[in-house]
This record gives C-alpha cells, sequence and structure tokens, in this order.
C-alpha cells in the first residue's frame, strides 16, 4: 500500500492545525505534515486541510484576509488538479471567501460564539469524505464558533440540494444556518468545508470518535483504485 | 489619577518615607522620569510591599517543584518528560473600568507569563466575583467581562476548560476577575528568568509600543473612584498574541535564550530590572530602537507603556538575528534594544542618558508594615432564621441563584475543546485534560475562592479555598500536586484589611502544609475598595492534580441506576456563611466552620484511592448549596434521579439540606464495591454515610421531618 500524505494549512492565527495533525498521524496514521502559509507546496500530497482557528485574527471577516493569500492559489490548484481539500470551521470559512465553495458564513443566530456539542446527519455516503459512512447516520461533534451561520442566495441554494452537495446537516440547528447546513461540496465534489470539527471527535477518550471516518474516508477514497471509485458528479 | 506632567514625587503615589528612603539609598535627587519610574516600580502591583513578608509564610517547595514563587510561573514535575507550569493572576481594577479589554488583557498577560517559562499554554480557568446578577451594573461588567475572555482565549486558541461565578454586592462595583493559566513543557527546557553573560543582547519581541495602559500598575494600587482612568487599561490583540506564542515557542528551541520574561506592568522598565534583578546584573536599553506605534513618545512614556504582547527576551550575544528572523517570519517585531552590563545599573539613553538607577533600588521596594486589627463579624442566631415551609421550593430556588445555577451560557461562549485534550469540560467539579503526548497520563484542575466564609472567617477563608479545590481536584481521582493562589482584599493601609490578609494567608499556609500540597506561584490585588467599602477578603485557589490513567477519570454526575449514594466525609456542616442564608434569607453571618486539615487529607486518600481501584463512578463535591444542592447536581449532570434517606441526620431541617462544610463528598458506589469502599473509609478513618441508591427520573430526599420528591427535570429546568 502506498503512503497516503496529508498537508495542513498553518496560517497566521490558526488554532487546530496541530490537532488535525495529531489526529491524522497518531489517529488514522497517515503522513502529515504542517506547511507554512507563506510556503505552501502541495505536489505529492493526496489531500489538504484547512484548519479552524482565526486566521489573521479574522480582523475583517472570517477568513477573508487568508483567501486572498498565495496560499490559496496553491489550493486552489490543487483542487482544480482532483485533489482533495477540506476546509474546517475557520477553512470551511476561507473556503468561501475564496470562491473555492459558494455562499458566506454570517455570525451566529443567537449573537455569540458557542461551543458545544451537537448533532449532525451525513447526507450521503458516496463522497470521497463519507463513504465510510452510513446515509443519513446521525454523528455527534462540537463546534466552537461565532460566525457559523451559512448562507447563499435561494437560487444557489436550490443548486447546492438539487445536486445533493448538502454533504453534513444539524439535526438542530445551532447557529441559524440557511438550510441546517453544516457542511457542503463544490461541484467537483473534492472540496468539502464543514463547521463541526471532525478532528476534536475523532478519540473516544474525548466523547466520539466519530469525526475518524471522515478522514478515514478521504484516505480510502485515495488508496482505492479510481476507475472503480471514480466520482459520480 | 496622576498625569504625567505630575512631577512631584510625593503625588505619584510614594509615601513621604519612601521618597527619603530613595533619596538616602541612591544618594542624589532622582531626575523627573526616574521619580516616575520609582513610584511604578514601587507600587504595591509590582512590589507586593505589603504582602511580601506575609507570602513567605507560604509553604512553596516539594520533591516536584522545578519552579517556585518568584518565577514568572510556578513549574512542577508530573512525569519523567512531562511538567507542568501555572499560575492565577487579577486583572480586576482593569475590568472594572473597561470590562472588555480589562478582562481580555488580563488573560493575554497570564498566558504569556506560563509561556515565558517554556510552556505551551494549554488551559485557561476563570473565578469571577461580580455584584448579583439583578443589579444593572454588575450584569454590564460580567457581560463585558465574559466576552472579553471569550474574545481573548477563543481566538488566542487556549481553552476556557472551568470556572467558577460568584456573587455578593460587595462586588458590584469592584468586580474580581482571577484568571489561571496551565502550559505544559519538557522539564528539561524550563527557560531562565535572570539575565545573565554581560555583553548578552537584550532583545525585544512583540507588538510595538503605544501609549495604552501608562501608570497600569499604579492605578492597580490605588482605590477606584468614579469612573476610573480608561487610558490606564491597556488593549489585548489575541491574534498578535497568538503569533507570540508560536514565534517564542520556536525561539526556545535555537537553544539561545537565556532568559524570558513578558512585559506586563509597569512595561519593559519592569521586565528589564526584573531579568536584571534576578541574574544579579545591570542593562543598557537603547530607546530609539524600540519599536513604536505612536510619534513623538517621550522616553518616559516607553519605558512604562504597558502595551500588550511583547516579550523581552535575554539572546546569546551574537545569536540575535537568528532569534530576531524567527519572530520576523511570523510577522513579529523583534529588535535589539539593549545589552546586559556588569555595573548592576539600569540605564536608559533616548539620545543622550535619561535614566540610571540601581536594579536593585528597581525591585527592592521597603516593605510596608501596617497596623492590624481583627474585626468582629456579624452573629448568628439560628433562632431567628425561621424554618422553611417548603424544603423543596427552596432547593429550586437555590438552584435557580445565579451563584449556583448552571454556567453553561458563560462556558459555550468559550472554546473549551480546542487542543484536543479536554476529557471533562467545564460544568463539573474539576476539568481534565489528557496528557496525549505521555499517556495514559492526564491533570485535573480546578479553581475554587471563598467569599462569604473568609469574611466571617479569613483564616477558615483562606483555609477553604485551598481545601475545596485541593477536593475538587481530588473527586475526579487525581492526586493533587500543587497549588497557584490569588488573593483579593480592599486596602491594607486600613486595619481590618490587612488583619484579614495575615489570616488568609495564615490558613492557605496551614492548609497547604497539612495537604502536603504546595503553593508554587501566586498574586495578590489589594485596594479592591470602592466609595461604599472594601470586598470581602476573596482568597481564590487554584489546584492541579495528576491522574495517572487518565480514562479512570471519575464524573461528578451519578452514572448507573442502582448505584449506591454515600456521603463520605464529615456530617458536620453549618449553616454560617451560607448560600441557603445569602439567598434565602439575605444574611452574611456566623462563624464557619474551620477545616479538618487532618480528616481532609485522608479524604483525598479515599477518593484516590477508590478511584484507582475502579470502584468510584461518581463523585461531586459539596460546596454552595450543602448537601441538597450536591444531589440535586449529581442528578442532573448524571441525567438521573435518586432515592436517599437523611432522617437519620439530626438538627434543622435546613442545616442538613443545605448547610455548609468543607471535606464532605457524595459519591456513587456500585454495589458490588462498596465492601471495598467501606474498607478503604475505615483504613483511612473517614466517616461514611450511606445515603441511597440512584435511579428513577426524581430526586427523593426523606428527611427526619419532612421530604423533598423532586422530578430531575424540574431540577434541570431551574439549573439552567
Amino acid at each position: 500500500m502506498r503512503d497516503v500524505r496529508f498537508a495542513v494549512l498553518t496560517f497566521p492565527g490558526s488554532n487546530c492545525d496541530r490537532d488535525c495533525a495529531w489526529v491524522l498521524e497518531h489517529v488514522v496514521g497517515v503522513r502529515t505534515e504542517l506547511l507554512w502559509h507563506a510556503d505552501v507546496d502541495l505536489r505529492g500530497f493526496d489531500a489538504a486541510v484547512l484548519p479552524g482557528g482565526f486566521s489573521y485574527g479574522d480582523y475583517l471577516r472570517a477568513g477573508a484576509i487568508a483567501a486572498t493569500s498565495p496560499a490559496l492559489r496553491a489550493v486552489r490548484a490543487f483542487a482544480a488538479g482532483g485533489g482533495l481539500v477540506v476546509g474546517i470551521c475557520n477553512g470551511f470559512q476561507i473556503l468561501l471567501e475564496s470562491g473555492l465553495l459558494p455562499g458566506a458564513m454570517l455570525p451566529n443566530a443567537g449573537g455569540t460564539f458557542r461551543c458545544t456539542w451537537v448533532e449532525v446527519r451525513v447526507e450521503r455516503a458516496d463522497t470521497p469524505f463519507t463513504n465510510q459512512y452510513r446515509s443519513g447516520q446521525v454523528l455527534r461533534m462540537p463546534i466552537a464558533h461565532g460566525e457559523g451561520r451559512y448562507h447563499a442566495d435561494p437560487v444557489t441554494l436550490r443548486r447546492l440540494e438539487a445536486e445533493r452537495r448538502v454533504l453534513f446537516r444539524y439535526v438542530h440547528n445551532p447557529n441559524g444556518s440557511a438550510h441546517d447546513i453544516a457542511g457542503i461540496l463544490n461541484e467537483g465534489g473534492n472540496v468539502l468545508g464543514l463547521m463541526p470539527h471532525p478532528e476534536r471527535c475523532a478519540e473516544a477518550i474525548l466523547g466520539s470518535e466519530d469525526g475518524r471516518l471522515l478522514f478515514a474516508s478521504m484516505v480510502h477514497w485515495i488508496l482505492t483504485p479510481r476507475e472503480v471509485a471514480r466520482c459520480t458528479f | 489619577m496622576h498625569v504625567l506632567t505630575e512631577r512631584r514625587p510625593e503625588a505619584l503615589g510614594l509615601t513621604p518615607e519612601e521618597v527619603l528612603e530613595v533619596r538616602r539609598r541612591l544618594g542624589r535627587e532622582p531626575n523627573p522620569v526616574e521619580w516616575r519610574i520609582l513610584a511604578v516600580m514601587w507600587s504595591e502591583h509590582c512590589a507586593y510591599k505589603h504582602s511580601r513578608p506575609l507570602l513567605t509564610l507560604l509553604p512553596s517547595s516539594g520533591p516536584h517543584v522545578l519552579r517556585g514563587p518568584g518565577s514568572n510561573a510556578g513549574v512542577v514535575w508530573i512525569a519523567p518528560d512531562v511538567a507542568v507550569a501555572m499560575k492565577i493572576e487579577s486583572h480586576n481594577h482593569p475590568s472594572a473600568v473597561d470590562p472588555f479589554h480589562g478582562a481580555a488583557t488580563g488573560v493575554g498577560g497570564i498566558i504569556r507569563d506560563v509561556l515565558a517559562m517554556g510552556a505551551r499554554p494549554v488551559a485557561l480557568l476563570d473565578s469571577l466575583w461580580f455584584g448579583p446578577l439583578d443589579d444593572p451594573q454588575a450584569r454590564r461588567l460580567l457581560e463585558g467581562v465574559v466576552a472579553g475572555i471569550a474574545h481573548y482565549g477563543n481566538a488566542v486558541g487556549v481553552p476556557v476548560v472551568g470556572g467558577e461565578i460568584h456573587h455578593d454586592p460587595c462586588y458590584t462595583t469592584t468586580p474580581l476577575v482571577n484568571v489561571c493559566c496551565v502550559g505544559l513543557l519538557d522539564p528539561q527546557a524550563v527557560q531562565g528568568a535572570a539575565a545573565q553573560g554581560v555583553g548578552n543582547v537584550v532583545l525585544y519581541a512583540g507588538a510595538r509600543t503605544g501609549r495604552d495602559g501608562i501608570g497600569g500598575a499604579a492605578f492597580a494600587s490605588e482605590r477606584l473612584e468614579g469612573e476610573g482612568d480608561r487610558r490606564a487599561v491597556q488593549i489585548g490583540d489575541p491574534f498578535a498574541g497568538k503569533l507570540l506564542i508560536e514565534a517564542t515557542l520556536e525561539a526556545y528551541r535555537t537553544g539561545a535564550v537565556v532568559a524570558v520574561q513578558d512585559m506586563g506592568a509597569a512595561g519593559l522598565v519592569c521586565a528589564a530590572a526584573e531579568l536584571c534583578g534576578r541574574g544579579g546584573v545591570g542593562v543598557e536599553l537603547w530607546l530609539d530602537r524600540v519599536p513604536r506605534r505612536e510619534e513623538d513618545m517621550t522616553p518616559e512614556e516607553v519605558l512604562l507603556s504597558e502595551s500588550q504582547e511583547r516579550m523581552l527576551l535575554v539572546i546569546e550575544r551574537g545569536r540575535e538575528a537568528e532569534v530576531a528572523a524567527i519572530y520576523r517570519r511570523w510577522g513579529v517585531a523583534a529588535e535589539a534594544v539593549g545589552v546586559v552590563t556588569e555595573d548592576g545599573l539600569l540605564r536608559a539613553y533616548d539620545g543622550g542618558p535619561v535614566v540610571s538607577l540601581p536594579v536593585r533600588l528597581l525591585v527592592e521596594a521597603p516593605v510596608r508594615r501596617m497596623p492590624e486589627q481583627a474585626y468582629e463579624p456579624p452573629l448568628l442566631n439560628l433562632e431567628g432564621i425561621p424554618l422553611p415551609e417548603d424544603p423543596a421550593a427552596c432547593l429550586v430556588h437555590l438552584l435557580r441563584s445565579g451563584e449556583i445555577r448552571s454556567k453553561r451560557w458563560v462556558f459555550s461562549r468559550y472554546d473549551h475543546m480546542v487542543q484536543i485534550r479536554t476529557v471533562m469540560g467545564p460544568g463539573g467539579d474539576a476539568a481534565v485534560l489528557r496528557i496525549q503526548e505521555s499517556p495514559p497520563l492526564g491533570i485535573a484542575l480546578s479553581v475554587d475562592g471563598a467569599g462569604r466564609i473568609a469574611f466571617l472567617d479569613p483564616w477558615c477563608g483562606g483555609s477553604w479555598a485551598a481545601c475545596e479545590a485541593v477536593l475538587n481536584v481530588a473527586c475526579t481521582g487525581a492526586r493533587p500536586v500543587a497549588l497557584t493562589d490569588c488573593l483579593n482584599l480592599g486596602s491594607p493601609e486600613r486595619p481590618d484589611v490587612a488583619w484579614a490578609l495575615r489570616q488568609v494567608v495564615l490558613g492557605l499556609a496551614e492548609a497547604a502544609r497539612a495537604l502536603e500540597v504546595p503553593v508554587i506561584s501566586g498574586n495578590v490585588s489589594l485596594y479592591n475598595e470602592s466609595p461604599t467599602g472594601p470586598i470581602f477578603p476573596t482568597p481564590v485557589v487554584a489546584a492541579l492534580g495528576v491522574l495517572q490513567d487518565v480514562g479512570r477519570a471519575v464524573p461528578a454526575g451519578f452514572q448507573c441506576d442502582g448505584d449506591l449514594v454515600v456521603l463520605v466525609g464529615t456530617p458536620k456542616a453549618s449553616l454560617a456563611g451560607s448560600a441557603y442564608l445569602r439567598w434565602v434569607h439575605g444574611r452574611v453571618a456566623g462563624t464557619p466552620l474551620r477545616p479538618d486539615l487532618g480528616l481532609h487529607r485522608r479524604l483525598v486518600e479515599v477518593l484516590v484511592g477508590a478511584a484507582r481501584a475502579g470502584i468510584l463512578r461518581s463523585a461531586h463535591d459539596t460546596s454552595d448549596g450543602g448537601l441538597a444542592v450536591a444531589l440535586a447536581e449529581a442528578c442532573i449532570l448524571g441525567g438521573r434521579g435518586a432515592r436517599c434517606d437523611l432522617s437519620h441526620f439530626g438538627g434543622r431541617a435546613d442545616e442538613v439540606l443545605f448547610g455548609e462544610g468543607p471535606s464532605r463528598v457524595v459519591a456513587s458506589i456500585p454495589v458490588e464495591g462498596y465492601e471495598a469502599f467501606c474498607a478503604m473509609c475505615w483504613r483511612h478513618r473517614v466517616p461514611l454515610w450511606l445515603l441511597g441508591r440512584v435511579g428513577g427520573m426524581r430526586l427523593q430526599v426523606r428527611l427526619a421531618q419532612g421530604a423533598v420528591d423532586l422530578p430531575v427535570a424540574t431540577l434541570r429546568e431551574a439549573y439552567g
């Protein structure tokens, strides 16, 4: 079996970069490198993770400054070449701001930052990120964000639904997100953004292992001969 | 508040004796800038001149202590390859004036104290003391403080894993904001805090210097009047703080860092003086090289600015460029601003010479001894307190009170999971973190203070706070290994406050000694007074415990139907200083029970032993609200009911239900483990009372007269 290589990007202000790298290396068991935003070179990697945190302090809008950084040019090219990209929390916000995913994030409906456990439903199990789950499976995952209310115009929302690109949905909406959206895919099906933190629920000691299978799904997809597992979107 | 144009030394906060002392020790008249620096360096906030002799009474050594008081934070060794740095600090005065920025910068400052030991900050805990929530001012201050802590902690990526909130009118205009930070490090890599090596370079790293917070240390050393001075409050930037953490940790790995300190109170001059004072050296500072964000700053402003997110490092000569390059890669300013000298003088140049003062003069302020006078706390005559007509309604009322009810509305605004160590987060007795670098090791952390109790009996308050913090940690099964304390009081110039300060320290010292848990760091915050008077003496203690197997950490809530509910420890409880007396009868009175420290220590042994043996299913310390609230919380947290019989406890029903005392734990034990648990209690001579069984969805408590019978859903609804 060949080595699977994951890159975790560190922006100034990233907080969950080390957490993601820990889970990928020690729990999922894949080679992982932390890449400093200024010298991101994704050649040779199978997947890239944009971790949570407050990139650049989120001083403009969450994720807005990181979205314009040279690192995102590399991510865009990597995604265009079919590489797997997952943005978690602030990483999701960066993917939205950079246009790799449609829509935007608004401050939570409750007006404040919220850190709590939520239930999240897997909407489909035939993607690079969910092939180890069952469709309809309900996961227990933590959220921790102040701006997690997903927003998009009605046309975009209709399209996301029609193309079955809403991959994760809150069972009880914690932030006022449109269509209870917790995570969405891009058109190509190889870029995922989600607000819940899979890296915080990948080990039983932390209260849930449900997040581990998201990374395991990515590894499975990477290792599966492509003609069999060809993406159907 | 002093304005910068004020030049008379007596008007800067120095006493006439101190002015004479300066002239005598220096042998000349200091220039105006030097006076100003001396006034700040000799303030209570920087020099602890009222409390220093007392603090030496606290036991601070032990086989595991790597660094004790006098360092930026205490450090204990918990495994061959793991050490923990911890310290608690207050940010009371700034939070009273500007709650958001005051609290935020408090978080940033304590994080950098832990960072300065060479540790990665991994957890925060906060102890907050405010006026009752029905007071609009108290609510505004609490809202601001919570938002400030969330703003800084969330963005800087250090989880807030625990804390407490207390209320009393004495804190309405003078709230207390105490924040404890805990860090992890390699015991071989503890950073120094003593400048050494003549010719070594003094490196400034961090945010640029502005005019914020000038005089903050002196401001924190006097009473608050009116709206206070906003200019003395610093502004925090968690993003800059985060970059500074990562860059500094990377800088340590070069091995070129000789010593390091946060630039906190009294800014550059205090950091430089303290670094040099510990190393017995001098320093030359070139103020023109200090990175600035404002123009036309005077040398005095540059020296005393309390701009946040700045560290001062001593770097091996010749390696400063290498270290500075690391900071710059993280986008952090770094400049060589001075050099270590051998003459013992702190000299500052800005073009020409500005300051030339002996380091020892700066760091060795004369101790001030104040007259002490004991006071008589209000007595309690129970005959004047009517028995509750409906004890169940009393319980619901207490669960609903701001002090006891769930703090979820607060802690859900803090990221308590980042860094993926949080095994048990806020809401239980203690937070539990795993040390994934050294599995299956874990640590437990709790912060606890005593306000009403310390007001009624300051000695008891000091000892009570330590006992409670230690017991909370032990309830998870962790062995307590270290304490850090923050003593909050009014003006020590009042004889009754000076007396209370001494009593609090004596009580804390005796408890720490009896429990064999050293106090490895601490902070004193005095002058917590408003025009209406001083606060209650409020000692706050944070405890660190070690779990050999974090997978065996014991939760606070009942876990399994059929388990036996027991009360371990002393059955003695009193209404003196209790939450019941405060929130049901509006009284703070009586003589609280002083802890039996021998029994307390044995109780800790029982809990740690039973957890290790796997026969402790849940354990919850009884504190505010007494036994009834402890049982209710164990039901709420576990999501199941219990049936208990308290009819064999004599005395008033309210004393049995709501009386408070140290050394009491509500635990649940599996039936098959009960015999072993009894044997353990017997062996350690710890009293044990079988109360009943876990099960059902109601809390049913039988009393000698009457009963409490409530659905868990009702309890949960009240608790929030």
